[in-house]
């Protein structure tokens, strides 16, 4: 047999593709916006801010779309659980020799999920506060460029890291463009999900 | 479904809530400290390194158009006309020639970041005010930007403070291109939007009109809120 297994359906698909879009123009326009030399590059701040600020506001719609779709609620419940196998997982200096069995994701694309939702959301939260300057004090606004500043470096750190970890997977990347994937792969990254389709 | 163990990514999640959320209301005291004790390195850092880092000290670099035209001792020359008796235009060493106004003041931005304590020096803008001798009818200031887009006002009453500048320095050296230079205003009491940057004309009007972000949503009435 080797047929290929079904690894995302259309919708989870479509929340993937239109959150990687707004975040990155998130990600770019934030760089104009923020790094000195480009700032004045490319000027027309105003308008940079308005792209900036409506692909940040519609950054957390995707996700929740999505969930009207089963499977990616599904989807939402695997990442949200952590079993012991998953800490053992991080801890592991050998994580990736197959010795622990991984479900349909790994400990890292859990952790991944999570920091980049909550980022996303506090992100969302201290950019309305920054942009619509009448909802709070100046100290608030200020408390929330600071926090906005950090979060922000970090979800780049973040987006970065998983755009380096999916550029060393072709099957990875495979699977999120067309929602299949090798049996063979899956049995090596994900043997216990790999094996749900086997019983 | 064999995933089973701890809603851990929902723990997270509200983890980076709580954080955030502390951070909003307890950031600004961080920010300052940070700002304070950064802002003499951070604004002369000759690598630009520091930027990189949201330390909350440095200059963030606002333009509104695309590019700004460069202008030097050579070619800059600042205006002050409207309704006055006598127009007036500047050289850099006209303005360099008048009484100079010092001050060490914060520079504010409405959407919350602030370099504190930063040497500003200048003229005061009531200098160049009374040189111009504005008619009775006068009760407002425009600032036009040559950059060709901003402009700001300031009510008569505002332009005459003290602490209202045409700035020829900041950061004990002249204001640098990217900073709005060779010659900018300066508003202490104000938000930074007040302060035109690549100042050419000063206009004295009977009307305060709305400039480039105040058409764009932000309040005529610019007085930093206190905090």
């Amino acid at each position: 047999m080797t047929t290929d297994l079904p690894r995302f359906t259309r919708a989870v698909r479509l929340v993937h593709r239109t959150t990687a879009v707004l975040m990155l123009t998130c990600i770019g326009t934030a760089a104009i916006l923020y790094n000195h030399p480009l700032a004045i590059l490319v000027g027309h701040r105003h308008l940079v801010e308005l792209v900036h600020v409506y692909s940040g506001l519609a950054l957390p719609l995707p996700l929740l779309l999505g969930l009207a779709s089963a499977a990616y609620r599904a989807d939402l419940r695997r990442l949200n659980r952590f079993s012991a196998a998953d800490w053992r997982w991080l801890r592991s200096r050998t994580r990736r020799d197959g010795t622990i069995r991984v479900g349909k994701f790994n400990a890292g694309q859990k952790l991944n999920a999570a920091l980049s939702a909550g980022a996303i959301l506090v992100l969302f939260g201290t950019g309305t506060l920054m942009y619509f300057t009448g909802l709070a004090p100046l100290a608030w606004r200020t408390g929330s460029t600071f926090v906005h500043d950090w979060f922000a470096l970090a979800v780049g750190l973040l987006v970065f890291g998983h755009i380096s970890f999916a550029l060393r997977d072709a099957q990875a990347r495979f699977g999120m463009r067309h929602g299949h994937v090798s049996r063979d792969w899956a049995r090596a990254e994900h043997t216990d999900w790999a094996e749900e389709f086997t019983e | 479904m064999t995933d089973d163990g701890a809603p851990v990514g929902r723990r997270i999640v509200l983890g980076l809530l709580a954080v955030g959320a502390t951070g909003v209301l307890t950031g600004h005291r961080v920010q300052n400290a940070l700002a304070r004790a950064l802002a003499p390195l951070e604004n002369r850092d000759p690598t630009g390194l520091l930027s990189l880092l949201p330390l909350g000290a440095a200059f963030r670099y606002y333009s509104v158009t695309g590019s700004v035209p460069r202008r030097g001792r050579d070619d800059y020359r600042l205006t002050v006309s409207g309704l006055v008796a006598r127009t007036t235009e500047y050289t850099i060493a006209d303005l360099e020639a008048l009484p100079r106004t010092d001050l060490v003041r914060d520079f504010q931005c409405v959407t919350g970041w602030r370099v504190p304590e930063v040497p500003w020096s200048g003229v005061a803008l009531s200098v160049l005010l009374d040189r111009a001798n504005p008619m009775p009818t006068a009760t407002a200031v425009r600032f036009r930007s040559f950059d060709g887009t901003y402009t700001e006002s300031l009510t008569m009453e505002q332009a005459r403070r003290a602490d209202v500048i045409v700035a020829l320095r900041m950061l004990d050296a002249p204001v640098t291109h990217d900073h709005g230079g060779p010659v900018r205003m300066y508003a202490a009491p104000m938000y930074g939007y007040k302060s035109t940057k690549w100042l050419e004309a000063i206009e004295v009007t009977d009307r305060a009109e709305p400039g480039y972000w105040e058409r764009r949503g932000y309040d005529i009435d610019g007085y930093i809120e206190q905090s």
